[in-house]
């Protein structure tokens, strides 16, 4: 596999040298480790609940920072300018960390309690509805599949950029080599991975600000370029809205419902795993973001220009351009595609978790044992990444902007999971009419915001807002509404279900 | 700190380097730095 990319590689192919080495390194790292786990079900679905605080740390904010967080960022400060630090990753600092303490622990908690493995088997027990699960499941594999997409297309546009292998190529080799190690060990293997992949990314990303900043003149020249060249860049009047400042805030309560993410709070082996996660998290954010930030504002600065008029190829670009180091480029290219294998690994493996057991098991009941279950995940798996790989191979025009969107439809359902975790009067009724509405909020403005320019042939420029707010301010509004009223119009849950998920031992004291 | 809401038109550079506005929302990111027994019938 390794040797096609070579073959395919019209340029120097010594970064594909260093890639090659870093995917074996990192295969024969996870298999090995993966292999020393014992093979049952709760291993291989949510790793015995045994992840210590160094691991939950690493696989949470690995599986968090997607392509998006290294491409993307690059590409929007090279748009927006800095002001995109304030709006996307300080905000997340905060916002991440308490939806972590507020509803990651209580799930963690209720997950060990009554042995959940998914999300939905949460919500069918809480709300006590078949149908919420069945409504559920179209809802969370739909807007996880885009999110899929966002790393594979983005792993084949830097591998491109920098070493000039066909995406298709790159798209097979990052495929391959994840489910090598997830089909073994399963979310273990994602989470340690994971912890190689981020502290990989995190000291790439620290390289390519260091070198860059020295190629264009060092920190200073390499600002004073954005203050000569692009000073509008240097802060957010004219850039970015005040109103969309603040309604940006409410996306990063997405990852109160990303269901790999519940996957890796399922892992922790106690409630106070998560102290390390909450605390660190910010900081984590802050080190990866900020050097990117300034690389997109520098590239600006320097006049760069974007190929394509596609921002988010910026960061491939810059490497490119002001590196001319092949071991340097192929050290750059593996830590940008750490940071999206470690998304990925996660994602594959909650889907084929989801396939096989909120839908085949809950409809056959104990008809599968353990060791059956487990190999029906994994063939899940192999199923989800051929579906998914062959989709990377007609990528929609605007990849990128299909991120914010995929944010938006799983903050509309936050609602959902604070009401389910601390709202006793929260009824099946108004869940299942909360997911009916975000749904339909969010494919109405999706339609209008994205996919109908796109199909009508128009570039998207501008951020899509209504009224000056991000579209999610709308989601989150009348997914909270209806999950409200519909709760006070209907019958309140059973004392027996109240009984069961909330007593005294769930709640926070100090 | 949730203070983020911070300098808008402030294009002013410090440390030579670092524009003021980032500089800012990096502070914030520093400065943002029973339910087990319930979980264990």
């Amino acid at each position: 596999m390794i040797a096609a990319l070579l073959q395919a590689a019209p340029k120097s192919p010594v970064p594909l040298y260093v890639v090659g080495v870093y995917l074996l390194l990192l295969l024969g790292f996870s298999i090995l480790n993966s292999r020393r786990a014992r093979g049952s079900a709760g291993e291989y679905f949510v790793a015995s609940r045994s992840i210590g605080p160094f691991l939950l740390l690493m696989s949470v904010f690995g599986t968090t920072m997607t392509a998006f967080a290294l491409v993307g960022s690059t590409g929007k400060a090279y748009d927006s300018g800095i002001g995109v630090y304030g709006l996307m990753a300080s905000a997340s600092g905060i916002i991440h960390s308490l939806v972590f303490f507020l509803v990651g622990i209580r799930l963690w908690a209720i997950g060990k309690r009554f042995n959940y493995v998914t999300q939905i088997q949460f919500f069918r027990g809480r709300f006590q509805s078949d149908l919420l699960g069945y409504l559920l499941f179209p809802v969370l594999v739909g807007l996880v599949i885009p999110y899929l997409l966002i790393g594979i297309v983005g792993a084949g546009a830097v591998v491109k950029g920098i070493a000039g292998v066909p995406t298709w190529l790159t798209g097979l080799v990052v495929c391959g080599v994840v489910l090598s190690y997830i089909l073994t060990g399963g979310v273990r293997a994602a989470a340690l991975a994971n912890a190689v992949q981020t502290i990989v990314f995190m000291l790439v990303g620290i390289l390519a600000f260091t070198l860059i900043s020295g190629s264009l003149g060092g920190l200073e020249q390499a600002t004073q370029n954005v203050v000569d060249n692009t000073p509008q860049l240097l802060a957010r009047e004219g850039e970015i809205g005040h109103l969309q400042f603040l309604s940006y805030c409410f996306v990063p309560l997405s990852v109160g419902m990303f269901p790999h993410l519940f996957q890796h709070w399922l892992t922790a082996r106690s409630a106070k795993t998560f102290r390390t996660t909450v605390i660190a998290h910010p900081i984590f954010i802050m080190i990866v973001w900020v050097p990117c930030v300034l690389i997109g504002v520098w590239a600006a600065g320097a006049g760069v220009e974007a190929p394509g008029g596609n921002s988010n190829a910026v960061l491939a670009k810059m490497v490119g351009m002001q590196l001319k180091n092949p071991w340097v480029s192929g050290l750059l290219m593996a830590g940008i595609l750490a940071a999206i294998m470690s998304s990925l690994d996660s994602q594959f493996v909650c889907l084929g978790t989801i396939f096989t057991h909120d839908i085949v098991v809950h409809v056959t009941g104990d008809r599968f044992d353990e060791a059956q279950r487990v190999t029906l995940g994994r063939v899940f798996i192999v199923a989800i990444v051929a579906v998914t790989y062959v989709l990377s191979l007609f990528p929609p025009p605007n990849v990128f902007d299909l991120a914010v969107w995929c944010f938006s439809g799983f903050a509309s359902l936050f609602p959902l999971v604070v009401a389910a975790v601390y709202w006793r009067r929260a009824t099946a009724a108004g869940a299942i009419a909360s997911v009916l509405v975000a749904g339909g909020t969010w494919a109405a403005l999706f339609y209008d915001g994205l996919l109908g320019p796109t199909l009508a042939g128009e570039k998207i420029g501008e951020d899509y807002l209504i009224g000056g707010m991000m579209p999610v301010t709308v989601m989150i509004a009348a997914s909270t509404a209806a999950l409200v009223v519909v709760s006070l119009l209907t019958r309140p849950p059973s004392g027996a279900t109240v009984d069961r998920f909330f007593d005294e031992g769930s709640t926070n004291e100090g | 700190l949730a203070l983020h809401y911070d300098n808008w038109g402030d294009r002013s550079v410090v440390f030579g380097f670092l524009p003021i506005g980032l500089l800012f929302q990096a502070l914030i990111s520093i400065g943002a730095a029973h339910i087990e027994e319930w979980a264990d019938e």
